[in-house]
């Protein structure tokens, strides 16, 4: 009894501490994402989002449009006449039209496919990143999350747009906060719901299987929580004769 | 007339009369499992062994249905992998208990590998019990690294890159050494190809060979126990030991309990936190391999680091992989560095248990500062746990001969 303690204090001890990093990017300025992964309706709205805003220059290569229909409720009809509109048939994976070579043509450079990018951004960091946006000085695009990001900011219509406040410490002078210049089209309530249902969908796109994943999961835990107790009841029986 | 149930059992006497004359099935599940006696005082520590052998054949059958939608190569790998998460029927169930499995494989060997740290399980008549296991164990460890440059993101690729150039430090030798692992002048195709053959069959073959010696040795010995004493010294009229109890059924019922709690663990993490945290599947794993573009942060999956601190606490890159090394090829000469005239950490002297728990405090914080970024505070501390680490194995060669030690039942205690 006092090994599987002092084991369970030695286990707790190694995940409490070990948080690796995600990739690479801005630790401050990080607010929690509040994605519910069981809202179907705010994937749905961050799936058209997703699709108006994003899908021009990003695609989702490891998507299909017909698992989009089976996942988040939508009939083949709606996903053809609401989500594409290339001659992609709904069997097919959500590709762009442009190429990689025209891509760092236009733009400068390759914009990431975003099938994964929930799972090796996480999503408290697309949040945080698709409200950061500010726009300096120079009058460009720049990000608190991914300084110097080479992505326009693509929302703003309905965020507005934001202008830094500086602060100094020791010489350096940093972003303390971002305040709106200009509002957009939506209230900062409504672009934070936006944004919420943008990455609830980018979410779901990284990994489809999750929804189904964590409902069968509590059936399987029932399951060997059951199995587990009959096997220990005949364990005892057995060892009942042993002195 | 004879009753129709005994004629059922005359026949089936006389069919495994006929299996037996020709395979010695009986007298192998004797030998093996009902007649095989283990003493009766087994602990929580005792079930590792078992559930290691259960990871193993998790692996591998869920090896064997990844091998069906994979595609070993370096355009395809990682699409295929997440081809595997999104088309094929039940393929993310599959992917993530092979990477799941692969986690707690090393949980449970570590925990395997510290009980006979704890009992004295390596020592005499035991030594080559436990040298096989070691090599199992390096088995272990070629065959997790090879599997995680499989998926072909930017930590499989960028690890690897890690990992193989060590091989560079090795003086003359060192870069046509790393060239003839990679198969190419850099990471590529090529090595992708051939880790895929020795993770998917000859690893796995030895690993297979490795494991039914180990428990040829195990059963040629039998089992140690938490009190350190041999069962076999003290045996009833009948032959059998007085403190050892018919591995089947006692055991087989124990550990199928164990089996169970196994999964429910594997179960939770399997379907509410298949990442662990970062820990399991890294985040950048998630990102393609790309050989243009370095990670800000390279480092092994959580069941390397501890070496890979001991790497880097060495500030020279040769001296760093022979250090490296030493803390693991020291492990097989632990049956010989360990004189004390008991096994059993329950009759050792107070130094085995403090040396015995620092170790194991070394491994672990060795093991997060391996997974950390490196600042200089951490490389220092870095260097004390990897003194701390070497440190009790030279202490247990000196010390342990003349330890203070209590006095060792004749008969297991409960």
């Amino acid at each position: 009894m006092k090994n599987i303690l002092v084991l369970l204090g030695v286990a707790i001890c190694v995940l409490g501490f070990a948080v690796p990093a995600k990739a690479s990017g801005g630790a401050e300025h990080i607010e929690h994402a509040g994605v519910n992964t069981r809202d179907v309706a705010a994937a749905q709205r961050g799936a058209k989002w997703f699709i108006n805003y994003c899908f021009s220059c990003h695609s989702a290569k490891y998507m299909r449009y017909k698992r989009l229909s089976e996942d988040l409720d939508l009939s083949e009809e709606m996903v053809m006449q609401n989500l594409v509109f290339s001659d992609a048939k709904i069997g097919e994976t959500m590709e762009i039209a442009m190429q990689p070579g025209q891509a760092e043509l236009w733009l400068g450079t390759l914009p990431p496919d975003l099938s994964l990018i929930a799972r090796s951004r996480g999503v408290d960091w697309l949040y945080s990143y698709l409200k950061n946006f500010y726009q300096d000085e120079k009058g460009g695009w720049n990000n608190l999350n991914l300084p110097n990001a080479a992505m326009p900011h693509v929302l703003w219509q309905l965020q507005g747009i934001q202008e830094p406040v500086y602060t100094t410490q020791g010489g350096v002078q940093t972003v303390d906060h971002l305040v709106l210049a200009q509002p957009g089209l939506q209230s900062p309530e409504e672009y934070e719901k936006t944004v919420r249902d943008l990455v609830t969908f980018l979410d779901y796109l990284s990994e489809p299987a999750k929804l189904k994943r964590k409902n069968l999961g509590i059936w399987v835990m029932l399951f060997l929580t059951v199995f587990a107790g009959l096997t220990y009841a005949l364990k005892v029986e057995y060892w009942r004769d042993v002195r | 007339m004879g009753q129709p149930a005994s004629v059922l059992a005359k026949k089936a006497g006389e069919f495994m009369n006929w299996i037996d004359e020709r395979l010695p099935v009986t007298s192998f599940y004797n030998e093996h499992l009902a007649k095989y006696y283990a003493p009766k005082n087994f602990n929580f520590w005792y079930y590792m062994g078992s559930l290691a052998l259960l990871a193993l054949v998790i692996q591998i059958v869920t090896g064997i249905f990844l091998t069906m939608h994979y595609k070993p190569s370096a355009d395809q790998a990682f699409a295929s992998v997440e081809y595997i998460m999104r088309d094929v029927e039940w393929g993310w169930l599959i992917r993530y208990m092979h990477s799941t499995g692969a986690s707690l494989f090393f949980i449970v060997v570590y925990l395997h590998m510290f009980r006979a740290l704890l009992y004295g399980s390596h020592r005499k008549p035991r030594e080559l019990l436990w040298v096989l296991g070691v090599l199992i164990y390096l088995a272990l460890m070629a065959e997790a690294f090879m599997g995680y440059v499989l998926p072909w993101g930017q930590m499989s690729y960028w690890g690897a890159q890690v990992i193989i150039n060590l091989f560079g430090a090795i003086p003359s030798i060192g870069e046509p050494l790393t060239e003839w692992i990679r198969g190419d002048y850099f990471l590529s195709d090529a090595t992708l190809n051939r880790f895929f053959a020795l993770h998917v069959i000859a690893i796995p073959l030895a690993l297979l060979v490795l494991v039914v010696l180990h428990l040829a040795a195990l059963h040629q010995t039998g089992s140690n126990n938490p009190d350190g004493i041999e069962i076999k010294k003290l045996k009833g009229q009948d032959g059998v030991p007085l403190d050892g109890i018919p591995f089947h059924p006692y055991y087989t019922v124990k550990d199928i309990f164990g089996v169970a709690v196994f999964l429910l663990i594997m179960a939770f993490i399997i379907f509410f936190w298949p990442e662990a945290g970062g820990l399991f599947l890294e985040h950048d794993n998630f990102v393609p391999a790309d050989p243009m573009v370095t990670p800000t942060h390279i480092k092994p999956v959580w069941y390397f680091t501890p070496f890979y601190a001991i790497l880097k606490a060495v500030p020279d890159k040769l001296m760093g992989v022979m250090l490296m090394g030493a803390s693991v090829v020291i492990l097989f000469f632990v049956p010989w560095l360990d004189r004390s005239p008991v096994k059993s950490i329950r009759y050792r002297a107070m130094q085995y248990k403090v040396t015995l728990g620092l170790f194991s405090v070394a491994f672990v914080r060795l093991g997060m500062l391996g997974m950390a970024e490196g600042t200089p505070a951490q490389t220092w501390e870095m260097r004390i746990w990897t003194f701390v680490y070497f440190a009790f194995f030279i202490l247990l060669f000196f010390l342990s001969p003349r330890e203070r030690t209590k006095p060792v039942p004749e008969r297991v205690t409960h």
